[in-house]
């Protein structure tokens, strides 16, 4: 076999004698870039005083409630902080709430999952713009506008289903309702009104162009490459979204629909406009009576005395830990999924 | 061009026959040089030149023989058709529709004792996907029935909220376009005006000042600091800007009513200053912050690296790189994040139901005295069990969207541009900026010619290199 000229390279070896050293890279900065940097680093330590002074405040204030109250703060039902020891205490309201943004997060990741789905795989390419713009809107209605909706036109035209769920799944705890006989046509339906049920409708109308935003996000981001195998590979539609769009925004889904629940939880106004303040735990959530504790702060932060506000404040801070918390998880899986690192509220 | 193509070894091609066979549709003679290699493989069949040919030759190496494609009869090609969606798809659903409702009012007038609107719409719609799937498995088979299947609930999902969006809005207008047709409605307050009083006494202006002030205040505090912490937290990146970043995006979760709480108990409480329009102010800034700086971080870092380095590639300092680079890069987005935290700001009720005490009468002074909001309006007046209360209650909340939806449009028409596209303003801003700059070169350039080295710049006519200037940003718009 006739010898073949392959091109070569000689790598040159070091200089005879001399030595690299690395070169001092030195910054010289003006004055007017250090006063930049100056008023930048300023700006970020003043929002970080004032976001601290927030969370430091709520815990300063609510001293004294927790002090008084101690562990039975979290275990006691009513809310009587002018009482003294052991007449105040965040179980019911927490529970309340707690109740109402599952109601409102059952509602919400199925519609907002369809929506998503339909607004990033579904939808005609030249309307897709205009659902998106409509979801922003849909996020920036304001709650008391919300609260008037379900006030006003939702509450009556549920009544029927809470009355239906009631009838035919009181069995299961939850939808059981005391006072109120199915088999009686003269019983009224007042009780199924300013329920806990209502109440996490709204919000979950409120959370789901949120959440819907976000997994719309993480929906779009799938990467072409294994769509288009999906497809060669003989997928329809609905196999390509299974086999490629859900995993690769599962963790999109998650954080959306964590994102979701601390709005659920902090929301304030259309609570306090649906329910009807109980101070007990109550887990039927088709009776009339919810509790809720932004509601409860809202509607007592009035009248109350220095250890009424104190247990408010105990009251908040728990809100706040619960929602921090929330939100941090949502944060984190939404950053460690493989996208969505840009997915704002 | 030969149709056969043989890729051979270098050797075989320099002393094998000439691949450009006289006749391209003929199978290609065997190698006579090589008469070991053919022996190694089995006796090739008679080549149909339209099937794909690959011959192992040897171990050395690989022939690959191209097929020739059969002669094309001069027929005309058929377009095909891409649409995705035949027609006994769209007969399927139309005839499941048709069935489903039949058969529920057939159900609901019949045979079964029930009403209510919203059983009907369930029952018709689950008879709807039942029809609909039987339909589709008369023709396709188990995956494409489910792909329909859900194709037609992601649809029907798509569409409820949209429903649900357009029901909200227009639930609030309906109800409420009755005071909005009296111009009383705004330019009156609501200090003489009874339940009693027919709509066409009194109004909102209280509410309507009091909102404006607020967020303006508000504004005032958040823009300047939510755009500097956000210029921080991108330009200046250290183990301080990640803390900010942490804090910033745990407090987007703050609720309204803690940071209402929040300002209650200092400002009020503890520093004894009365409710105002300044301590609401201060308590929608607190909400509002984090969600700016958020937004407004995404949108500086979507700025391109490339023109920060080129930025200071050419010398500029670290503050004017941000100032006349990053900064009207980001202009549109960093508006738009601006926008939609004041939409947020400005119909939050419960911050101003801690701080604004509910005032009656216009309050012009928005540092002393009770005020009032939008929001706060509705929510008092649509808690009084007056009908004419109610009424005007939903007015003010038609008047809240109304306000909504303008800065939402607001938001589109500015943001609707991706970082580093300008508009017509900025192009000609731009160019006469390009201007002063040649006319500023072209007399350093006369100053420094007596300097001995190297010679002066090349005079470019000027309006040459505004052309030029100009017509760079476009381009790379239109590439991007």
């Amino acid at each position: 076999m006739a010898a073949v000229d392959l091109p070569r390279t000689t790598i040159p070896g070091p200089p005879d004698g001399a030595t690299d050293t690395p070169r001092q890279v030195r910054e010289r900065r003006g004055g007017a870039d250090l006063l930049f940097r100056g008023l930048a680093r300023g700006g970020g330590v003043v929002v970080l005083c004032v976001m601290l002074l927030v969370g430091g405040f709520l815990l300063y204030r609510a001293q004294d409630a927790l002090g008084v109250a101690g562990w039975s703060f979290l275990t006691t039902q009513e809310w009587d902080p002018d009482a003294g020891a052991g007449r105040f205490g965040i179980a019911a309201v927490l529970t309340g709430t707690v109740l109402i943004a599952l109601v409102a997060i059952v509602v919400a990741v199925p519609l907002a999952t369809g929506a998503a789905l339909y607004i990033s795989e579904y939808a005609p390419r030249r309307i897709r713009q205009t659902l998106i713009s409509l979801v922003d809107l849909m996020a920036a209605v304001p709650s008391v506008v919300y609260g008037l909706w379900g006030f006003f036109l939702l509450q009556d035209n549920v009544l029927g289903l809470s009355n239906w769920i009631a009838t035919y799944f009181g069995w299961i705890p939850i939808f059981d309702v005391e006072d109120s006989d199915p088999r009686d046509p003269l019983s009224t339906m007042t009780v199924y009104t300013s329920s806990t049920f209502v109440a996490g409708l709204v919000v979950g109308m409120m959370i789901t162009p949120i959440v819907c935003s976000i997994m719309r996000e993480v929906f779009s981001q799938a990467p072409a490459g294994e769509r288009e195998g999906a497809f060669a590979l003989g997928a329809t539609k609905w196999g390509m979204i299974r086999a490629v769009v859900l995993p690769f925004g599962r963790g999109g889904m998650i954080g959306g629909t964590m994102l979701g629940l601390g709005r659920a939880l902090g929301e304030t106004i259309a609570i306090v406009m649906i329910i009807s303040p109980v101070f007990e735990i109550q887990p039927r959530i088709l009776e009339n009576g919810a509790s809720s504790v932004a509601a409860l702060i809202a509607l007592r932060y009035g009248d109350s005395t220095e250890a009424g506000i104190s247990a408010l404040f105990a009251a908040g801070l728990a809100l706040f830990v619960m929602t921090l918390i929330v939100n941090f998880l949502a944060s984190m899986i939404i950053a460690r999924s493989r996208s969505g690192a840009a997915s704002e509220v | 061009m030969s149709p056969k193509h043989a890729i051979d070894e270098p050797t075989d091609a320099a002393t094998g026959p000439d691949p450009a066979a006289p006749n391209p549709t003929e199978p290609a003679p065997p190698n006579p040089t090589e008469p070991a290699a053919l022996d190694a493989t089995e006796p090739a069949p008679p080549a149909d030149p339209a099937v794909p040919v690959a011959r192992l030759r040897s171990d050395r190496g690989r022939t690959t023989t191209l097929p020739v494609r059969p002669e094309q009869p001069d027929a005309v090609e058929a377009r095909r058709i891409t649409a995705t969606v035949r027609r006994t798809d769209i007969f399927a659903a139309i005839g499941a529709a048709v069935a489903a409702l039949s058969v529920t009012t057939l159900l609901y007038t019949q045979l079964a004792p029930f009403d209510g609107v919203l059983g009907f719409v369930v029952i018709a719609y689950l008879a709807f996907l039942g029809f609909y799937g039987l339909l589709v498995s008369l023709d396709e088979d188990g995956p494409a029935v489910r792909d329909r299947l859900v194709g037609a609930v992601v649809h029907s999902l798509g569409f409820l909220v949209l429903a649900v969006l357009t029901l909200v809005v227009l639930y609030t207008f309906a109800e409420g376009w009755k005071p909005l047709t009296h111009l009383n409605f705004f330019t009156e307050d609501m200090s003489i005006t009874g339940p009693l009083e027919p709509l066409t006494q009194g109004g909102a202006l209280h509410a309507i000042v009091g909102t404006l002030q607020q967020i303006a205040l508000a504004l005032l505090f958040t823009v300047p600091l939510a755009v500097i912490c956000a210029v921080f937290l991108s330009e200046i990146p250290g183990r301080l800007s990640r803390l900010v970043r942490t804090i910033a995006e745990a407090m987007t979760a703050l609720p309204s009513i803690v940071a209402g709480l929040f300002i209650y108990a200092t400002v009020i409480l503890a520093l004894g200053y009365r409710h105002s329009s300044f301590a609401t102010s201060l308590a929608i800034s607190v909400m509002m912050l984090p969600i700016i700086i958020r937004a407004a971080d995404v949108v500086i870092r979507l700025v391109p690296g490339n023109l920060r380095e080129a930025a200071l590639a050419l010398g500029a300092s670290q503050w004017r790189t941000v100032w006349h680079v990053v900064l009207p890069t980001a202009r549109s987005g960093l508006t738009t994040a601006v926008i939609l935290g004041t939409a947020r700001g400005i119909g939050e009720t419960s911050p101003v139901l801690l701080t604004a005490g509910g005032a009656t009468s216009i309050n012009l002074n928005p540092f002393e005295g009770w005020n009032n909001s939008l929001p706060l309006v509705t929510y008092s007046l649509t808690r009084s069990p007056e009908e004419s209360f109610i009424v005007r209650g939903f007015g003010t909340a038609a008047t809240l969207m109304m306000l909504v939806l303008l800065l939402f449009v607001l938001a589109r028409l500015v943001g609707g541009r991706g970082p580093g596209q300008l508009g017509r303003g900025q192009l000609r801003r731009r160019a006469r900026e390009s201007a002063r700059d040649v006319t500023r070169y072209a007399r350093r350039a006369g100053r420094s010619a007596s300097y001995p080295a190297g010679p002066p710049p090349a005079p470019a006519g000027a309006d040459q290199l505004r052309d030029h200037v100009v017509s760079t940003p476009e381009k790379e718009n239109r590439d991007g």
